[in-house]
């Protein structure tokens, strides 16, 4: 622990600002009727995600007792979808959520999360509306739309429909050198982060994700016939901030992913945790029709103020922590 | 000891395919969905050769044993370079490549960061800073102190420095090794 940075790492003036977007976005959501909530970010179910690691806390009764393990949510989802199965309506929540080990310019293992979720749309109607809240927020005014392959034509001319997993692979090792091995995914992955998204200037909505990508998004089928996940993600300059989804309604289906997720992660060697079988239970009570988004608020900060550092807008960042 | 790749941050030494590199910058790429990468702009510490590469998050990489110690500069039997570290007064020979540059601002008792991986020197930092003196450059003109105005000067390390018109031959400067620019006149000693 270095004592000597008791400071803050963002200016009392970034803070005024923050404490101002933060209800700006509340008073978006009241204008249009989305219930706020704050469901637990403390739970006895993990993530399944084989790439999100939860942070574990260690429960007890009384403080000689045995412990319990319960887990930092990475996000709201699991437990405001069961609030939508219970009859909620369309909700928001603005809340901390926690990634082990993501810690870098623009990740902070604890960061400010707003996840909404709104009846009735699907991900193209709710990408109309995500554009409206940044445009609110940093005043920008033009947002594309791309799909996922679209993109990989258009900047690295490939055909993701065509391309072999060898193919992927080649053309990222002409761009980068990269070591070790990776399925489709992991090649795709970093064909995007290295060398798509830095190309991405303003604001650029990627939607039609492969459908291995699909996470909770539910899957369609795109203008050539070949299935896609119904899900989005919002890129501006480059950067990630959103990542939204016509969710997946059918609870057998959520049930196949979550065992597939496990053994994805019984593959990698990575820590087995309990799952969230009672969100399969709330499907199965029925989900209603509607679309849900995540995104980052220290980021959409970032971007009206033109910071290139999350610790720039948090009061103080984990080194500070 | 080994490090895993989300551990690397600037500075830090490392093997990679044989040779000790330093990582220059470090940054954390994480898909929201999908794994992580660390990708690294690194320093190969035997070639200077400066590229990029990415690593998975968990991939293990060994600890490169190199370690810095500041070194006087002794002599040069025209081989090797001779350098003794003040306290100990052990001593290293160091081959004119591990040198490098830095040979430019090498004079007795000048006192260089030396990079040493197993043992072996590898790379010489000269100071940030050196005086040297003039042995070769025109006549100066005087009374031109004014802005404007450079000319070569020979120093007594027999580097080469734009130095402004009024310098003449045999005064002290102060010179940035890092730029290999004219800083000032020193005071002489």
């Amino acid at each position: 622990m270095n004592n000597d940075h008791w400071q803050p790492s963002a200016t009392l003036e970034t803070l005024k600002k923050r404490a101002a977007m933060l209800a700006q976005i509340r008073n978006f959501f009241s204008l249009r009727n989305v219930l706020e909530v704050d469901v637990p970010v403390l739970s006895q179910a993990a993530v399944c995600d084989p790439f999100i690691d939860s942070l574990t806390v260690e429960y007890r009764s009384f403080p000689e007792d045995t412990v319990q393990h319960y887990y930092l949510q990475s996000s709201p989802e699991y437990a405001m979808k069961r609030l939508l199965a219970a009859g909620s309506g369309c909700i928001y929540q603005m809340s901390k959520v926690f990634r082990n080990g993501e810690v870098g310019s623009r990740h902070n293992p604890e960061f400010t999360m707003l996840e909404w979720y709104r009846l009735g749309l699907d991900d193209q109607a709710l990408m109309d509306e995500v554009a409206a809240l940044v445009r609110c927020i940093t005043g920008i005014e033009q947002f594309q739309r791309f799909s996922y392959r679209q993109l990989f034509l258009h900047y690295l001319e490939i055909d993701i429909n065509t391309a072999s997993d060898e193919q992927l692979a080649a053309k990222m090792r002409e761009e980068v050198e990269v070591s070790g091995d990776y399925d489709r995914d992991g090649w795709l992955n970093l064909l995007m982060s290295h060398c798509i998204e830095p190309q991405l200037s303003g604001a650029v909505f990627v939607y039609h994700y492969p459908a291995s990508q699909s996470a909770l998004a539910r899957l369609t089928t795109d203008e050539d016939g070949i299935s896609v996940a119904a899900r989005f993600e919002l890129f501006i300059d480059g950067v990630e901030l959103a990542n939204g989804y016509h969710e997946l309604t059918d609870a057998v289906e959520q049930g196949k992913r979550f065992a597939a997720d496990q053994q994805l992660r019984a593959g990698l060697g990575l820590p087995q945790r309990p799952l969230e079988l009672r969100l399969v239970k709330a499907l199965e009570q029925g989900l209603p029709d509607c679309a849900g988004v995540a995104l980052g608020v220290d980021r959409l900060l970032m971007l009206a103020l033109a910071k290139t550092q999350i610790a720039e807008v948090l009061p103080f960042d984990f080194s500070r922590a | 000891m080994s490090y895993s790749a989300n551990q690397l941050k600037n500075g830090l030494k490392v093997m990679i395919d044989g040779d000790p590199c330093s990582m220059q910058q470090v940054e954390f790429v994480k898909p929201g969905k999908g794994q992580a990468f660390t990708r690294v702009k690194m320093r190969n510490l035997l070639t200077g050769r400066v590229w990029e590469r990415t690593f998975k998050s968990n991939e293990s990489l060994e600890a490169a044993d190199v370690m810095e110690r500041d070194m006087e500069y002794l002599y040069t039997d025209g081989d090797m370079f001779h350098f003794m570290v003040p306290v100990t007064f052990e001593q290293y020979a160091v081959e004119e490549k591990a040198v490098g540059d830095a040979i430019k601002w090498l004079k007795d008792n000048t006192v260089c960061i030396i990079t040493l991986w197993n043992d072996r020197a590898i790379v010489v930092t000269p100071p940030n800073f050196v005086e040297l003196e003039v042995t070769e450059t025109d006549p100066g003109l005087k009374g031109d102190t004014a802005q404007g105005g450079s000319k070569p000067a020979t120093m007594s390390t027999g580097a080469v420095v734009r130095v402004p018109l009024f310098i003449e031959q045999g005064e002290l400067l102060r010179i940035d090794t890092r730029t290999g620019e004219y800083v000032s006149r020193a005071a002489k000693a």
